[in-house]
């Protein structure tokens, strides 16, 4: 019996990160659809970004001639980084195998990580584009990074543990209630993730060539598989911060450790759906806004820390908020 | 164990007149480094036998000092670890001389008082009575102020060791007066006298300021910072990293040792001084780095960061403490503890690393550097594991002692008073803020200095360091990593510490499965760094091998396309100060009261367009430059008795007799 569990358990790991690797391109290629319709578009295929995919690895990597070898390392270390961190999401089900070796806060600094190189590669090849994506993208994560830090203590407070697996049973359970650090927790929650994955009004993931682009100021210089992997990274941070808001804020039909199959199934088909309608309502989102100038940022990003700061006093001050 | 670490105090003393001697020689470099490689070692083995052997404290009084007094020296736990610290500095600094120490154009001023440092350092931490703690600190703020000056001709320099010389004497003499309230009436030198006279609140409380200035000043605690992003870049590199990675330790100790240990039980108070200080100094530290372009100078206000990081966890542990929440306090203190000896690798790694960039190319300046990393590429990757540490990123030790600072800010809601209810996710959130910020910074001081095009012709003709550096630098990262992802052990090993200063220790963290990190309990959080490490290796080599045997593995090398307007000119890439810009624009206009000037000549002229950027430290501004105006205006005006007549002198002195005598009938 306790074989089987274990056995389960990997599978279920297993199942996790390929359903996270494979899901990614799909909520990317979902959003855009999504978005060319509300503009009166028909959109490429939701196999689309897949085609990309494998189209970017096929080719050549055009390296510029300066580069060194931390550009050539790099989109596997953020793929590395990026990749661990959302297969340690629990996703369709609670209790992950190997959910205990990075809490919520080293998931934040394991993104943290992929950042950090993400942002040299802008400066390696020495061009003016990207050391202004370099600048700016640490600049905004130089904000977002706290504001989430904050949120996360909020819901460690109320769920009393970091552990995501252990957080999203407590908020499936009826002891959570409606609370008002929540809410505000949920907010500042969804602006860092705007924010965090360069979707409008923060950044524009559509253009190039524009002076207020961010990510794709980085990765410019970046071509083929190496290309292939930083896109697959982002889109796999977008499942991410997806994921975590619905395991935390929507933990409904999440099945529990040592599941039966049937509630697997109906785990993995409610994940599906939840992925879809916080995809369907980001693409909504940012057809009804405008990009904002970069310098609004700091206060578009500043608003969400002080309400997570604000949801954390709450908390600190009484337990019943 | 005591008496091997005393002897190698001795040795390193004595080679301190030796060197005097023998500096002129060629040997001289190598046999003093040499030396003191091997002291050293001999110590640092010594340390951690006493530490990691659980052996009980031991003491001896030598008849040196005051004559009734005596030199009482005592090793404990604490004492132990911090030697440890000390010690580990002392030997990767030695062995980085052994190949920097090469270029060194006046050897004579440096080899005499390098050993005498490393003495004076470790005196301070065996020092048992406070008059051999004092002499010993003095000790060693003159011998590292003498290293400061080692390049006097500079004229930087100079008014660096001038400050530093002022912040020094007035930090002793604040724990002269802190002591001396310790000692009380009957004159209770030493420390387990002081330690058993339980002073009363008003005394603690006086003793807990006198030691913050003290201590805080030699450690860096903002607003008595000012002195050390001046002193410490102004030594040479292997001494910058002893002064950055491992004096402002010894400072720590110093905070450590009287709060903790002497001053009595904290009243709950005492933990919102310390946390409110350690939050400002934190964010002040990496902000004021982000705006250097001096790769030593950016460093050195790190340190200052990294202290307020380190007295968040001191601060959180009082205010435990002073509530009787010893689980949590040993949580927050082991959290402490540990960042010092993380911070004491990847500081010394990143000096180490700024030395050989600054031998190679004789530059300090980011701004004339970049590209480094095709001309030093082991210089390079060491340099960056270092950047990775401090900005705590995962799977590195700077992450770890984070996430236990982070825990036990967890566990601060159960704490019932209310200061520090709304205090502490205040200092969480400085906390975060300062981590991410501390990443850009590094960001920025990799990118231009290693990444990109070379700036100036030194920076293209760099070449790789030498191989002492090298070992010395791969030594720490391999630590750094060491320490990243497998924290149980060198937790485990500071439970006797903590278990001396705040009477209890965090739960045995080497049981757990594949040697997880778990502070509380596994429900409530856990990391595990060394599979975090092997995921991240695993899923890195599984797709750089899936796409190479699967999709394609060529490459071409071509122009760098830069959207179609790619220019060969260097100055086109974004220099530190550009990269900043930003966080300038975002923080500095508060902070630093930052403005730009523009200046656009009109359609025609032919004169240059310029942006200027005036930045204040308003830290500064406000409190040095008054003092010192205040001073020098009262030095002129006293100028004037100079030039007295003898008459008028007699006048004075007469008046001077009149007045004190009126003052003492007043008196009595």
């Amino acid at each position: 019996m306790m074989a089987d569990l274990a056995v389960q358990d990997l599978a279920v790991q297993g199942a996790q990160m390929l359903l996270v690797l494979l899901l990614a391109p799909a909520l990317t290629g979902f959003v855009r659809k999504i978005k060319a319709r509300l503009q009166r578009r028909q959109g490429p295929t939701l196999l689309q970004p897949y085609r990309d995919l494998i189209r970017l690895s096929r080719k050549d990597v055009v390296l510029a001639e300066n580069a060194s070898w931390l550009f050539r390392t790099i989109p596997y270390l953020i793929f590395a980084a990026t990749w661990v961190a959302a297969a340690l999401v629990p996703t369709f089900r609670t209790g992950l195998l190997f959910s205990w070796s990075a809490d919520l806060i080293a998931l934040i600094a394991l993104l943290g990580s992929a950042r950090f190189f993400l942002a040299l590669a802008g400066l390696d090849v020495g061009t003016s584009f990207g050391g202004i994506g370099a600048s700016r993208e640490v600049m905004i994560a130089s904000l977002a990074e706290p504001a989430m830090i904050m949120t996360v203590f909020t819901l460690a407070l109320i769920a009393g543990s970091t552990q995501l697996s252990t957080m999203a049973e407590f908020m499936a359970s009826p002891a959570v209630g409606l609370r008002v650090s929540l809410a505000l927790g949920l907010f500042s929650l969804i602006m860092v993730a705007i924010a965090e994955n360069g979707r409008i009004p923060v950044d524009n993931p559509a253009t190039h060539l524009e002076l207020t682009m961010v990510h794709e100021a980085m990765v410019l210089e970046y071509s083929g598989r190496h290309l292939a992997l930083i896109e697959l990274s982002s889109s796999l941070k977008l499942l991410l911060y997806v994921s975590i808001i619905a395991c935390l804020f929507a933990p409904w039909a999440i099945a529990p450790a040592g599941a039966s199959l049937p509630a697997l199934a109906v785990g993995v088909v409610a994940y599906i759906v939840k992925v879809a309608v916080l995809g369907a309502l980001l693409a909504v989102f940012e057809t009804s806004i405008a990009k904002m100038r970069v310098f609004r940022v700091p206060e578009f990003l500043g608003a969400a820390l002080m309400l997570g700061l604000l949801a954390t006093l709450l908390r600190f001050v009484s337990g019943s908020f | 164990m005591l008496t091997v670490v005393l002897a190698c105090a001795a040795i390193l003393l004595a080679l301190a007149p030796a060197a005097v001697t023998l500096a002129r020689s060629p040997a001289a470099t190598r046999l003093i480094y040499g030396a003191c490689l091997i002291v050293s070692a001999v110590s640092l083995a010594a340390a951690l036998t006493h530490l990691l052997g659980g052996a009980p404290p031991a003491a001896v009084t030598l008849p040196l000092g005051l004559p009734w007094l005596g030199a009482h020296l005592r090793i404990d736990a604490l004492s132990a670890f911090f030697l440890a610290v000390v010690d580990l500095g002392a030997f990767a600094a030695s062995l980085f001389a052994l190949g920097y120490g090469e270029h060194e154009a006046a050897p004579e001023r440096v080899l005499p008082f390098y050993p005498a440092f490393l003495a004076a350092m470790t005196l301070v931490v065996l020092a048992d009575d406070a008059f051999t703690f004092l002499v010993s600190w003095e000790f060693m703020s003159l011998s590292s102020w003498a290293l400061v000056m080692s390049h006097h001709r500079v004229p930087d320099n100079v008014r660096a060791g001038y400050i530093y010389l002022l912040m020094a004497s007035f930090g002793t003499l604040a724990l002269l007066l802190a002591f001396g309230l310790l000692a009380g009436p009957d004159g209770l030198y030493t420390f387990a006298e002081m330690r058993a006279a339980h002073p009363s609140a008003t005394l603690g409380a006086l003793v807990l300021i006198l030691a913050l200035i003290g201590a805080g000043s030699k450690a860096g605690l903002v607003p008595l910072h000012v002195w050390l992003p001046l002193a410490h870049p102004a030594a040479p590199s292997h001494v910058s990293a002893l002064m950055s990675g491992v004096m402002t330790k010894v400072a720590v100790y110093g905070l450590v040792r009287i709060v903790f240990d002497l001053a009595g039980p904290p009243a709950w108070w005492w933990s919102i001084v310390v946390l409110a200080l350690a939050g400002i100094t934190t964010v002040m530290g990496v902000l004021y780095a982000l705006m250097q372009h001096d790769l030593k100078r950016l460093l050195a206000y790190h340190t200052v960061e990294n202290i307020g990081i380190i007295c968040i966890g001191l601060g959180l542990a009082l205010a435990f403490e002073a509530h009787g929440m010893r689980f949590a306090a040993a949580l927050a203190f082991t959290a402490a503890l540990l960042h010092v000896f993380n911070h004491s690798l990847f500081k010394s790694l990143l000096f180490f690393g700024a030395g050989a960039v600054l031998t190679a190319t004789g530059e300090r300046d980011m701004d004339h550097l970049g590209g480094l990393i095709h001309r030093m590429p082991q210089t390079a990757f060491v340099f960056l594991i270092g950047c990775a540490a401090i900005s705590a990123l995962p799977p590195l030790n700077g992450f770890v002692s984070e996430w236990l600072t982070f825990q036990a800010i967890l566990l601060s809601p159960q704490l019932p008073s209310w200061g520090l209810k709304l205090l502490v996710p205040a200092v969480g959130a400085l906390l975060a803020l300062s981590a991410a910020l501390a990443a850009a910074c590094f960001v920025k001081a990799y990118g231009v200095t290693f990444l990109g095009r070379p700036r100036r012709p030194a920076a293209t003709a760099a070449a790789e360091t030498d191989r002492f550096s090298l070992a010395a630098m791969g030594l720490l990262a391999a630590l750094c990593l060491m320490v990243g992802v497998l924290p149980g052990f060198f937790i485990n090993a500071l439970a006797p510490v903590s278990d001396l200063l705040v009477g209890g220790h965090m739960p045995a963290q080497t049981g757990a499965e594949w040697l997880a990190l778990v502070p509380v309990a596994e429900s409530r959080s856990s990391y595990d760094g060394l599979l975090v490490f092997l995921f991240m290796t695993l899923s890195a080599a599984l797709a750089a091998f899936a796409i190479h045997r699967l999709a394609s593995d060529r490459l071409r090398r071509a122009p760098a396309w830069d959207c179609g307007y790619p220019d060969p000119n260097p100055a086109t890439q974004y220099t530190a100060m550009s990269f900043a810009q930003p966080i300038r624009r975002v923080f500095g206009t508060v902070v630093f009261r930052a403005r730009e000037h523009g200046d656009m000549p009109p359609p025609g002229a032919t004169r240059p367009a310029r942006l200027s950027v005036e930045i204040h430290d308003l830290i500064w501004e406000t409190i040095y430059a008054p003092i010192a105006a205040g001073i020098g205006n009262a030095a002129d005006r006293l100028n004037r008795l100079q030039f007295l007549t003898i008459r008028q002198f007699l006048t004075l002195v007469f008046c001077t007799l009149v007045i004190l005598l009126l003052v003492l009938a007043v008196w009595s």
